[in-house]
């Protein structure tokens, strides 16, 4: 069994070129068995970034994915205040660059029409969006997006695939927002390894929609992939969750660039 | 009671003496059974909780299916406190189940650590409870739930009768993520700001901090742990490669594994040895060693 890590940056780990940290994240997750990454964002991380700024990140990803072509895929971080300029970003990186799918952060709440021109273009191209969510009783972020505002934006475009970053943190509540989407997937990965969690995932979603991811290097692969090898769910499960579930996420626009897996 | 000598009742001396030589007889029974590649050497899991989780049934919330679960991973001993000692009031009654569920279930896996809350009317006869009926080896402190500030003066006090009876301390600073707490349920972290200090006026004290490197790291860490006789565990920690981070900051001798189990998979810190590349006596002193040296010296 391959395992895919879906949700993995160049924050977080040592080394001074986005290729040194790639390289470093990949040593850790030969460790670990993980045989693929996605990773996305640059090497200092913006809420709110600029088209240039926005640029800038995607190129130090784009350069690190040149030297491990085999080892991992690339989302484009965009931010949707600024529209034409991510939708260039999306053509420059995804139709033309070997990128594979969309990173919202916490720009601009989800649920907003801004984000519509962009989830169209990323459709076209068959690319995954992955959008961050968190319901915090502490506060959001002023741009911050809850699962809930993520079931809106993903009633309003059946046809695209999302993925619901962190199931929404607090994941009692964020499974349940978007359980009734059939297009939206769930990311395991960047909370604590609190037991239960992937249980209720899958009974919940069904285990084809959850996926796991780490949100390396700020967190450990370790604690991420103990929510799998952990849980109390059938084994054809955890086979889809670690990778099974992201292959077949990827492989339409995989398919299109001629990358065979 | 004379200060700074510590009181042991004979029968926690034996209790404990029992304790240590188990986790070697349950090491050396596996060590037979099994092939030499298949080897396991002990591993002392310094962080567990019995009872049930105020907020959700978790798998291993009941004494017989977590000593089950932590056997299967080749636990040989858990040092465990009660998810009933953070909101409960009748503590006492708390210690006592504590006590009874890891003598009637644990089978010498489960090593009792008792909850204290200082700001309760006649605390220090729980503590000594914990001492001469239940033969503990240690207490288990939460500040944030029961309500006081690591400056008052009742920590302090607490801090020394518990050195005075020989007793390890161990300190959780948090239970859960602050930003997924129930709203009725919201607690702060513990404010570690005025613990060095007290750490060094606490001579023989013997600290165990509890869910705390989620948080702590750096200058802060290392100041507590060159205070005094201070370690860690890492349940909380995160990071890619984070033990091989941890040990740059902090020396081997200190560092204690720790799963959080059952609230945390128990998995997660087992494979946090595995991500970073340690050598066999690093492994050895974490999953073991370190812990053993700590209990041995409560005898
Ligand atoms: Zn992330």
């Amino acid at each position: 069994m391959e395992i895919w890590d879906l949700h993995c940056h160049l924050s977080g780990v040592p080394g001074n070129t986005p290729e040194a940290r790639l390289g470093k994240l990949l040593e850790y997750a030969d460790r670990m068995g993980i045989a693929r990454l996605c990773v996305f964002m640059g090497l200092e991380w913006s809420y709110d970034p600029s088209p240039e700024k926005m640029r800038q990140e995607n190129d130090e990803v784009l350069r690190a994915l040149k030297h491990f072509p085999a080892r991992a895929f690339g989302l484009v971080y965009l931010n949707p205040k600024h529209t034409q300029a991510s939708r260039d970003e999306l053509n420059r990186c995804v139709r033309d660059g070997p990128m594979v799918g969309v990173k919202l952060w916490v720009a601009q709440h989800c649920n907003a029409q801004e984000l519509d021109p962009i989830i169209q273009r990323a459709t076209e191209l068959k690319a995954v969006i992955f959008q961050h969510t968190w319901v915090k009783i502490t506060g959001n972020l002023p741009g911050e997006s809850t699962p809930m505002e993520l079931a809106e934006l993903a009633a309003r475009h059946p046809e695209t695939k999302f993925i619901c970053g962190h199931s929404g943190g607090d994941w009692e509540l964020g499974l349940r927002a978007i359980r009734p989407h059939k297009n939206v997937f769930t990311d395991l990965g960047g909370g604590d390894p609190t037991a239960g969690f992937t249980k209720m995932a899958v009974r919940e979603l069904g285990a084809e929609r959850v996926l796991y991811g780490s949100d390396a290097g700020g967190r450990s692969f370790a604690s991420q992939l103990a929510k799998v090898f952990g849980a109390d769910i059938p084994e054809p499960a955890k086979r889809l969750i670690l990778g099974e579930n992201l292959k077949r996420l990827l492989r339409p626009i995989l398919q299109d660039k001629g990358i065979k897996i | 009671m004379i200060r700074g000598a510590p009181v042991h009742s004979l029968a926690r001396r034996e209790f404990l003496k029992l304790a240590l030589a188990a986790t070697g007889a349950a090491a050396l029974k596996s060590v037979d059974a099994a092939p030499i590649s298949k080897r396991k050497t002990e591993l002392i899991d310094v962080n567990v909780n019995l009872s049930r989780w105020p907020l959700r049934r978790i798998r291993g919330d009941d004494t017989p299916t977590l000593v089950k679960m932590l056997r299967n991973q080749d636990v040989t001993q858990a040092w465990a406190g009660s998810f009933d000692g953070l909101l409960h009031k009748d503590i006492s009654e708390v210690n006592t189940r504590l006590a009874e569920e890891c003598r009637n279930h644990g089978r010498g896996l489960l090593l009792p650590f008792g909850s204290i809350n200082p700001k309760l009317p006649d605390w220090e006869d729980e503590l000594r409870r914990c001492v001469e009926q239940h033969s503990m080896p240690g207490i288990r402190l939460h500040p944030n739930y029961h309500g006081y500030k690591l400056n008052d003066p009742d920590f302090a006090r607490l801090l020394r009768r518990a050195t005075d009876r020989g007793l390890i301390v161990q300190l959780a600073l948090v239970m859960e993520d602050e930003r997924m707490m129930h709203p009725l349920m919201r607690v702060e972290p513990v404010d570690t700001a005025p613990l060095a200090d007290l750490i060094k006026a606490t001579p023989g004290l013997r600290l165990v901090l509890l869910n705390a490197l989620g948080k702590l790291r750096g200058k802060p860490l290392s100041n507590f742990i060159a205070a005094g006789e201070v370690y860690v565990e890492f349940s909380m920690l995160e990071g890619v490669g984070a033990i091989s981070s941890l040990l740059a900051q902090v020396q081997v001798e200190r560092v204690l594994f720790g799963s959080h189990a059952p609230l945390f998979y128990f998995e997660s810190s087992l494979l946090k040895l595995k991500e970073s590349p340690l050598t066999e006596d690093q492994l050895q002193a974490i999953r073991y060693r370190n812990a053993k040296r700590l209990l041995a010296k409560s005898l």
